[in-house]
């Protein structure tokens, strides 16, 4: 009786155990499961991004290649737009974006400089920091829709009378107001990334300039900036690949002209305001894969100078 | 403890955000289902294209809504463009002021009708506050302003035209159009035909190659440019400059006349004989008392309109608005100093209309 | 020797001020647009401008309902798509580090992140616009899930980084299996750094114009199918912009104004978030 007990009391406890590890080998078998599920999904997204990307890039290259048949290479340095006609040169556009956003790195160097020098050395911390900061985030944040509509009421007007007063057509419109616009909105970018290098100059370089006798200015110039020259040039680079592919500001201060620009202060068009100008209206697929193929070129070029920049970024992270 | 109470707040506001966000794109998929399904006759219809038109379209349209309960979307994004977006039929209906040329037709692939809607004005608007008097334009000045051979507003020839008006010495700024535009190509055809210089260094198209000045993107961007830029000289059409108060001038036509760009002047020129197709330009009209640099103003549909998934409502919905709009959408015009469509040209988009067809069957009986 | 050394310290003073001259300038703009638009646009903005639909043109009044609830859905819409795609990204390149796909994942990210967003226009277009016969809300919607998939990767995957391995260790010593923790501890340690990740994505797409206007493309209805194109306040605001209608810029200051307010708040929010949590992006 006992023993039949015993028994049964084992055999009962020997059922729950394999029932409760029937259970846990099918709850770790579900987990197998999951497992394998999730990262099969990890794993697709990884790929869709790659999809995506080439995705991308094979459109582009495929619609433009009717364009590339038709004109060749002679789409790059030809300067006559024509759609009436079907003959395309890009050569205006190139030298508009070129112009605008060179021109607009020149204006903002000083100032993204300035900053980073202020916010990575003389106020790392602190309120003023912290708001400053902050204010140059936020410029960074601002639509460029809305800098293109005050640029148009507030900015090309100045410009207008800056240009009566120097005795150039008073377009108002242009190259340099667009310049003025990029400037502006390019910044933040090379400043928080200024900001960011110059924090991490060390501080036993700078100590021992100071140490020998050196002013706040010339620790700045012979040990900082040197330091932190490519980090710079990082962000500067960054800042114009921003400026290169920009669109809507530009579009509202540029002046819309499809001519080869003749000064800063002639009207021109960028790659990125004339695709915006004139893709929706293209009919003949030349017209439109020309436009493409201006996409196709600003995309690489963006691609590439970004490309450069974090490249100087990762070098110098390494080296600091 | 209060960090995590924050944490879950955020968490939560995270979760109603992504929610609010899948029930309303859950509720638009269910509604764009539900008036497929159930009320076809509210579909909504998407035209594109002539600025030249909107501001009478979206009055028509506004009208439209308030009666027949059809939404009309009309996007006013240059006649080049509604041509083009018609072609990839990612629209309903087009709009342009210049019929199409052989390129776009063969881009087109099929017949699209072109159903006269109005004739309109195109002025040359200018923004000159110290004048007072209406300046007057003789097609050498205009050609040569636009040529930009004339950079001032003091220039002799200028005077010439216009004797007894002491003119400024500001700067000429020329706008004109950086999209391809119906309203350019009437403008350029009226240059065309009355400037050798013009025909042969720029020609006539949707979209030529300024020799000067800035664009400014449809009707609205080169008045902006205008009423903004003392000095400024641009061509619209006649409500942009009236709705704005911008100045516009008075052409000399072929007759020798200097015309006010009117309804009644407008009348004078598109009062012709109108072909079967519709197509016709009206520049540079031989009526004595016309305004030189007129035109009519098209809507454009497939005549088959049984392509991609159009279901019969939508197609019939289409031609009932066109309709609507060639006979009573006309009275409207005359408030926004469009020029109402003759009888004769009324019959002809009629005819035009009734051969549209769905899969074969004409939509209008 | 004396005066050489007066001459080193005023150099020095003299970039000093030079220094935080050239910065306080550059707060200038923002300052500037802030006032303006602020004095432009809060005239505009009254009951009526958010709740009644534009006028026929050259008649005044009417308000930016359609673009307001436009711009709410196409972002919702956004947000749903990329969210999900986004952090699971940044969790395959912080968990897949040496696998070669994550290695041109990883560059695809910076690819993506560098395209004009004209390009991605164009994009939209060519995919969605013209193989579907129509320009719709769901393709201005999938064009701004693309553009914000970077932000939200590389904030996922940077918030995963800083966080301590041990936390990982322990979770799978207690027999967790590899779904879980992810999802019960990765996820929830780096929550905030994620989420404002996402905010950031929001706010830089808010604003976007260049890639609605060939996919969104704008309507003067109040529009709530995604099949049908939609009006948004940036391609408002760029219409109305360069109009010769007062009543227009008026509309466009207002929407600006509003649309500014939006985004900053965004990014304010964003700041105190990681503030607070310290998290780094």
């Amino acid at each position: 009786m006992e023993q039949t007990m015993s028994a049964n009391g084992f055999v009962n406890l020997q059922e729950t155990t394999i029932a409760r590890k029937t259970k846990q080998v099918n709850r770790s078998n579900n987990h197998i499961k999951g497992e394998k599920i999730f990262k099969g999904l990890l794993n697709f997204a990884g790929l869709l991004l790659i999809l995506v990307v080439c995705g991308i890039l094979i459109t582009l290259v495929w619609q433009s290649l009717p364009a590339l048949r038709s004109l060749g290479l002679r789409f790059f340095w030809t300067d006559t737009w024509n759609p009436v006609t079907n003959v395309f040169g890009a050569l205006p556009f190139l030298l508009g974006t070129l112009i605008t956003s060179f021109l607009a790195l020149i204006i903002s160097i000083p100032f993204s400089i300035a900053v980073a020098i202020l916010l990575g050395e003389y106020f790392p911390k602190g309120g003023f920091s912290n708001f400053m900061r902050s204010t140059i985030d936020l410029i960074a944040a601002v639509p460029s829709v809305i800098f293109g509509f005050w640029g148009f009421f507030v900015l090309v007007p100045l410009v207008r009378i800056f240009e009566i007063k120097i005795g150039v057509s008073p377009n108002g419109l242009g190259l340099f107001s667009s310049a003025l616009v990029l400037a502006i909105m390019i910044i933040p970018y090379a400043a928080s990334l200024g900001t960011t290098m110059i924090k991490m100059v060390p501080s036993a370089l700078k100590e021992g300039a100071y140490a020998l006798g050196a002013t706040r200015w010339e620790v700045l110039r012979s040990v900082i900036l040197p330091y932190s020259k490519s980090g710079l040039f990082a962000g500067i680079l960054l800042s114009l690949g921003r400026a290169i592919g920009e669109t809507m500001a530009v579009t509202m201060v540029i002046g819309n002209s499809n001519d080869l620009p003749k000064s800063i202060f002639s009207t021109g068009n960028t790659m990125a305001s004339v695709i915006a100008n004139e893709f929706g209206a293209a009919t003949d697929h030349v017209y439109i894969s020309a436009l493409v193929e201006m996409g196709l070129f600003l995309f690489l070029v963006t691609f590439v100078i970004n490309w450069i920049g974090k490249a100087v970024i990762k070098r110098f992270s390494k080296n600091g | 403890m209060k960090k995590n109470i924050f944490k879950f707040g955020s968490l939560a506001a995270f979760a109603l955000a992504f929610s609010i966000g899948l029930t309303s794109c859950g509720g638009g998929n269910g509604s764009a289902n539900g008036s497929d399904s159930a009320s076809s006759s509210n579909e909504a219809i998407t035209g594109a294209g002539s600025s030249f038109d909107n501001p009478l379209f979206s009055k028509m349209f506004a009208v439209y809504h308030d009666s027949a309960k059809v939404e009309v979307n009309y996007q006013s994004v240059g006649s080049g463009a509604g041509i083009s977006q018609l072609t990839g039929k990612t629209v309903d209906f087009g709009a342009s002021d210049a019929p199409m040329n052989g390129k776009q037709d063969t881009a087109a692939g099929a017949t699209v009708l072109h159903i006269p809607v109005t004739a309109g004005a195109v002025v040359v608007a200018y923004n000159l506050p110290e004048v007072k008097d209406t300046l007057k334009f003789t097609p050498e000045v205009l050609a040569n302003i636009f040529l930009g051979k004339i950079t001032k507003w003091n220039d002799p020839a200028i005077a010439a035209a216009n004797p007894g008006v002491k003119l400024p010495a500001t700067a000429i700024l020329v706008a004109h159009r950086s999209d391809g535009s119906g309203t350019t190509a009437i403008f350029t055809s009226f240059l065309d035909k009355v400037s050798p210089e013009w025909h042969t260094k720029v020609g006539t198209s949707s979209s030529v190659n300024w020799p000067a000045g800035v664009g400014g993107k449809g009707n609205e961007g080169v008045a902006g440019v205008v009423k903004q830029t003392p000095g400024g000289i641009g061509y619209t059409e006649l409500a942009y400059a009236i709705q704005n108060n911008i100045a516009y001038g008075k052409v000399q036509n072929k007759a020798g006349n200097f015309i006010v760009p009117t309804i009644e002047s407008v009348t004078a020129a598109a009062n012709i004989n109108i072909p079967a197709d519709g197509k016709i330009w009206i520049s540079n009209t031989d009526a004595a008392d016309g305004y030189p640099i007129s035109g009519f103003s098209w809507v454009l549909l497939y005549q088959e309109q049984g392509y991609g998934n159009r279901s019969q409502e939508q197609a019939a919905q289409l031609v009932n608005l066109i309709n609507w709009m060639i006979h009573n959408g006309q009275q409207y015009g005359a408030a926004l100093h469009y020029a109402p469509l003759s009888a004769a040209a009324v019959s002809v988009g009629e005819a035009l209309l009734k051969s549209a067809t769905y899969k074969g069957q004409p939509i209008l009986k | 020797m004396e005066t050489k050394l007066n001459y080193r310290i005023a150099k020095s003073k003299g970039m000093n001020w030079l220094i935080i001259l050239l910065s306080a300038l550059c707060v200038l703009p923002l300052v500037f647009i802030l006032i303006y638009i602020i004095k432009a646009g809060i005239g505009a903005i009254n009951w009526n401008f958010l709740v009644s639909i534009p006028k026929p043109v050259g008649e005044a009044g009417g308000g930016i309902a359609n673009a307001l609830i436009g711009t709410a859905i196409i972002i919702l819409c956004a947000t749903v798509i990329s969210v999900p795609v986004g952090i699971i990204c940044g969790i395959y390149l912080n968990e897949y580090k040496k696998s070669k796909i994550a290695y041109w994942a990883s560059i695809c990210v910076d690819v993506l992140q560098g395209i004009p967003s004209i390009v991605m226009g164009i994009i939209g277009y060519l995919w969605l616009v013209l193989p579907f016969g129509g320009h719709s809300a769901i393709s201005g919607s999938v064009v701004l899930a693309i553009m914000m998939l970077p932000i939200i990767i590389r904030s996922t995957e940077e918030t995963l980084k800083l966080l301590p391995d041990s936390l990982k260790e322990a979770a799978y010593a207690l027999g967790m299996p590899f779904q879980r923790v992810i999802l019960k501890v990765i996820i929830p340690c780096g929550f905030s750094g994620i989420i404002s990740g996402v905010m950031l994505s929001v706010a830089r797409v808010a604003g976007e114009t260049a890639p609605l206007l060939f996919t969104a493309f704008g309507n003067p209805y109040v529009e709530m199918r995604l099949t049908q194109p939609m009006q948004t306040l940036p391609l408002l605001i760029f219409n109305y912009a360069t109009s010769p209608y007062t009543d227009w810029q008026n509309l466009a200051w207002g929407a600006a104004l509003v649309l500014l307010i939006f985004v900053l708040a965004l990014n304010l929010l964003t700041k105190l978030i990681t503030r607070r949590w310290k998290v780094q992006l």
